[in-house]
C-alpha cells in the first residue's frame, strides 16, 4: 500500500501503467464492444452483399459495392449536395459567429441577451428546430410569407416544396441551428486575445480594419481552424435536421449522403451498398481534412 | 476589449451601426423561438385565420394541456426520460476514473484514447448504425431503452471523456502532492481532494450528456420501431407527419415543452461549458 500512499506524479512508474488500465478498463470494455468493434465491422460489411432479412447469406464481394457506386448518379447527386451543403453551411455560419461574436464583444447594451438568444438553439432538438421552421415557412400561414405579403411582395412561395430553393433555404435553418457552437467559441477565443496587442497596434495608428486583420484574426487562427473542422464534421453527417424538414425532398434536392445511405440501409435493406457509401464519405472527407489541417499546419510554421 | 470600444467609439458612425447589426442578429435568432411561442397558445381558429396577427389574442393554454395528455407523447416523455439518465448516470461514472487515469498517468493509452475520440467524430454514423443494429439484434435489444442506453452511453463517452480531460489537467498536481505528504492513501486524496474540485465540471460534463441522450434521433430511428418504446424526438417526428399539419398549435406546444429540460440545464450550465469545451481543446 506504500506504493499507493506516495504522490500521484504525471511521470511514469511501474505501478502507473497498472493502476491506469484499472481505471480505463470500465469505459475500454464497452468502447471495445459497441464503439470499436462495430467500426471494423461496419467498414468490412462495405465490402460485402449483406442485405435485411433473415437467413440471408452474406459473402465477401470485393470491390463490386464500389463499381455499382461508382455508376450510381443519384449517389453521386446526393454526395454533391452533401458537400454543397456542409461547405456553405460551415462558412456561412463561421462568417455570421464571427461577426456576433464580435459584436458580443464589444460593450454593447443588451448584450447579455443577444448572448442568451445565440446559445439557445444549442439547447433545442435538432428535430423541434426542424419542427418550427417548418412553421416558419409554411406556404400559407407562416410569418415569412406572411411578412413578405405585408410588404407587397410575391408571397405564395412554397419554401421547402420548391426544387430550386429547397437546399438554399434548408441551409439557412442550417446555419441558425449551428450558429450557437461557433459563436461561443468565436467569442471565447476572442476574449482570450491579449488586450495589449491591439492597444499596441492602436498606438501605431493601425485603423479598426487593419487590427482586426493583423492582430486579432492571427491571434484567432487556431480555433478558427478547430472549430470549421468541427463544423464540417458534424455538418456533413447531420441527418435529423434535414431527415424532418424534407426528408431529402423535393425531387431529391436535399438528400444529403446521410439520408441516401440511411434510405438504401433500411428502406431497401441493402446494407453492404450503404455501408460501401460510407466508407466512400468517410475516405472522401477524411481526405480533405488531412490536405485542409495539413496547409493550415504549414502555415502554421512559415 | 475597453481600449477597443474606445478607439471605435471615436467614430460617430460606428455604435448605431454595431446596435444595427445586433439587433439583425437577435430578429434572426429570436424570431422562430417567438413564433413557436406564439403558435403554441394560439386557438385552431386563429391559426386557420388568414388575418390573424403574428401573437395569440390571450394566452390559451389548451395545446398544453392538449399535448400533455396525448398518452403517445406522455410515454415518449418518460421513455426519454429514463434513457438519458441512465445514460447520464453510466457514463459519468465509467467517464470519471478514466479521464483521471488519462491525465495523470503518461501511458499510450492517453494517444490511444485521443485518437479514437477525434476517430469517432469523422465516422459518418451510417457506418456504426448498420452493425450496431445486427449486433443489437443478435443479442435481442433492437427495440428496447436498454439497447438506446447502450449505444448512447458508448457515442457520449468520447466527447465527456474529452471535456473531463480539460477539467481535470485544470487541478494542479500539487495539490494532490501536498495532500499525499500529509499522509492521505490516493482514494482518500481522490475523494477528499480532486473530487470536490472536479465537481462542477462533473456536473457539467454529466449535464451535457443528458442533453445529448434527450435531444437524439437518428440512433433512435433507426433501433426503436416499437411505439410503446419511442423516444421524444422520434414521436414529434411523427407527430408531424400523421397530424402535425392540422394540429399546429397542439406540434408547437410539444415542441416547447420537449425544449424545456435542455434549456433548463443550459441556462444553469453555460459558464462552465464553454470553459470545459475549451479546457478540452487546448489542453485534452
Amino acid at each position: 500500500m506504500t506504493a499507493l500512499a506516495a504522490p500521484p506524479r504525471p511521470r511514469r512508474r511501474s505501478s502507473d501503467g497498472r493502476d491506469a488500465w484499472l481505471l480505463v478498463l470500465p469505459a475500454l470494455l464497452p468502447v471495445m464492444l459497441f464503439s470499436v468493434y462495430p467500426l471494423v465491422y461496419g467498414v468490412a460489411l462495405g465490402f460485402t452483399d449483406a442485405e435485411a432479412g433473415l437467413n440471408v447469406e452474406t459473402h465477401f464481394n470485393g470491390l463490386d459495392n464500389y463499381v455499382e457506386l461508382a455508376g450510381n448518379g443519384l449517389f453521386w447527386d446526393s454526395f454533391k449536395i452533401g458537400l454543397i451543403w456542409a461547405f456553405s453551411v460551415t462558412v456561412l455560419q463561421f462568417l455570421a459567429s464571427l461577426g456576433l461574436a464580435l459584436l458580443l464583444n464589444l460593450d454593447l447594451r443588451l448584450r447579455w441577451l443577444a448572448r442568451t438568444l445565440a446559445l439557445v438553439p444549442w439547447a433545442m432538438p435538432p428535430v423541434i428546430i426542424a419542427i418550427m421552421w417548418q412553421l416558419m415557412l409554411n406556404p400559407s400561414y407562416g410569418p415569412v410569407n406572411r411578412t413578405l405579403d405585408a410588404l407587397g411582395l410575391p408571397s405564395s412561395i412554397n419554401w421547402l416544396g420548391e426544387a430550386s430553393i429547397a437546399l438554399p433555404v434548408v441551409i439557412v435553418v442550417g446555419v441558425w441551428a449551428g450558429m450557437p457552437q461557433t459563436t461561443v467559441t468565436l467569442l471565447a477565443g476572442l476574449q482570450s486575445v491579449p488586450a495589449e496587442l491591439n492597444e499596441a497596434a492602436a498606438i501605431d495608428g493601425a485603423s479598426t480594419w487593419r487590427r482586426f486583420w493583423h492582430v486579432t484574426l492571427p491571434a484567432l487562427r487556431p480555433i478558427i481552424v478547430a472549430i470549421t473542422t468541427l463544423d464540417l464534421i458534424w455538418n456533413f453527417n447531420s441527418f435529423a435536421l434535414v431527415f424532418v424538414l424534407t426528408a431529402g425532398g423535393p425531387g431529391g434536392t436535399t438528400m444529403l449522403p446521410s439520408l441516401f445511405a440511411y434510405n438504401e440501409a433500411f428502406r431497401y435493406g441493402n446494407f453492404g451498398y450503404a455501408a460501401a457509401m460510407g466508407n466512400v464519405m468517410v475516405i472522401l472527407i477524411g481526405a480533405f481534412l488531412f490536405l485542409y489541417l495539413r496547409g493550415q499546419m504549414r502555415r502554421r510554421l512559415q | 476589449m475597453t481600449t477597443l470600444a474606445k478607439t471605435v467609439g471615436r467614430r460617430p458612425y460606428a455604435r448605431p451601426l454595431q446596435y444595427l447589426a445586433l439587433l439583425a442578429y437577435m430578429c434572426f435568432l429570436a424570431f422562430p423561438l417567438l413564433f413557436l411561442l406564439s403558435t403554441a397558445f394560439k386557438t385552431p381558429r386563429e391559426l386557420q385565420s388568414p388575418d390573424a396577427g403574428l401573437l395569440p389574442e390571450q394566452f390559451n393554454l389548451d395545446n398544453f394541456t392538449a399535448a400533455i395528455d396525448k398518452a403517445d407523447l406522455y410515454t415518449a416523455a418518460g421513455n426519454s426520460l429514463l434513457v438519458a439518465v441512465t445514460t447520464t448516470v453510466i457514463v459519468t461514472a465509467v467517464a470519471l476514473p478514466a479521464a483521471y487515469a488519462l491525465v495523470r498517468f503518461r501511458t499510450k493509452l492517453r494517444a490511444a484514447a485521443t485518437g479514437w475520440i477525434l476517430l469517432s467524430q469523422v465516422f459518418p454514423f451510417i457506418l456504426i448504425i448498420i452493425p450496431l443494429f445486427l449486433l443489437l439484434k443478435d443479442i435481442g435489444l433492437v427495440n428496447t431503452l436498454l439497447g438506446l442506453v447502450l449505444v448512447y452511453a458508448v457515442w457520449s463517452l468520447p466527447f465527456s471523456l474529452w471535456m473531463l480531460q480539460g477539467y481535470v489537467a485544470a487541478i494542479p498536481v500539487e495539490l494532490e502532492e501536498a495532500s499525499a505528504v500529509d499522509g492521505a492513501g490516493r482514494l482518500k486524496t481522490l475523494a477528499k481532494v480532486v473530487l470536490p474540485l472536479l465537481a462542477p465540471g462533473l456536473v457539467a460534463t454529466s449535464l451535457f450528456t443528458f442533453i445529448n441522450s434527450w435531444n437524439e434521433f437518428f440512433f433512435a430511428l433507426v433501433l426503436i420501431q416499437d411505439p410503446d418504446m419511442q423516444t421524444l424526438p422520434l414521436a414529434l417526428a411523427r407527430f408531424v407527419g400523421a397530424e402535425g399539419q392540422v394540429q399546429l398549435g397542439q406540434l408547437a406546444a410539444a415542441a416547447l415543452l420537449a425544449c424545456i429540460p435542455s434549456l433548463v440545464f443550459f441556462m444553469l450550465i453555460q459558464k462552465r461549458l464553454t470553459a470545459g469545451l475549451l479546457s478540452g481543446a487546448v489542453k485534452g
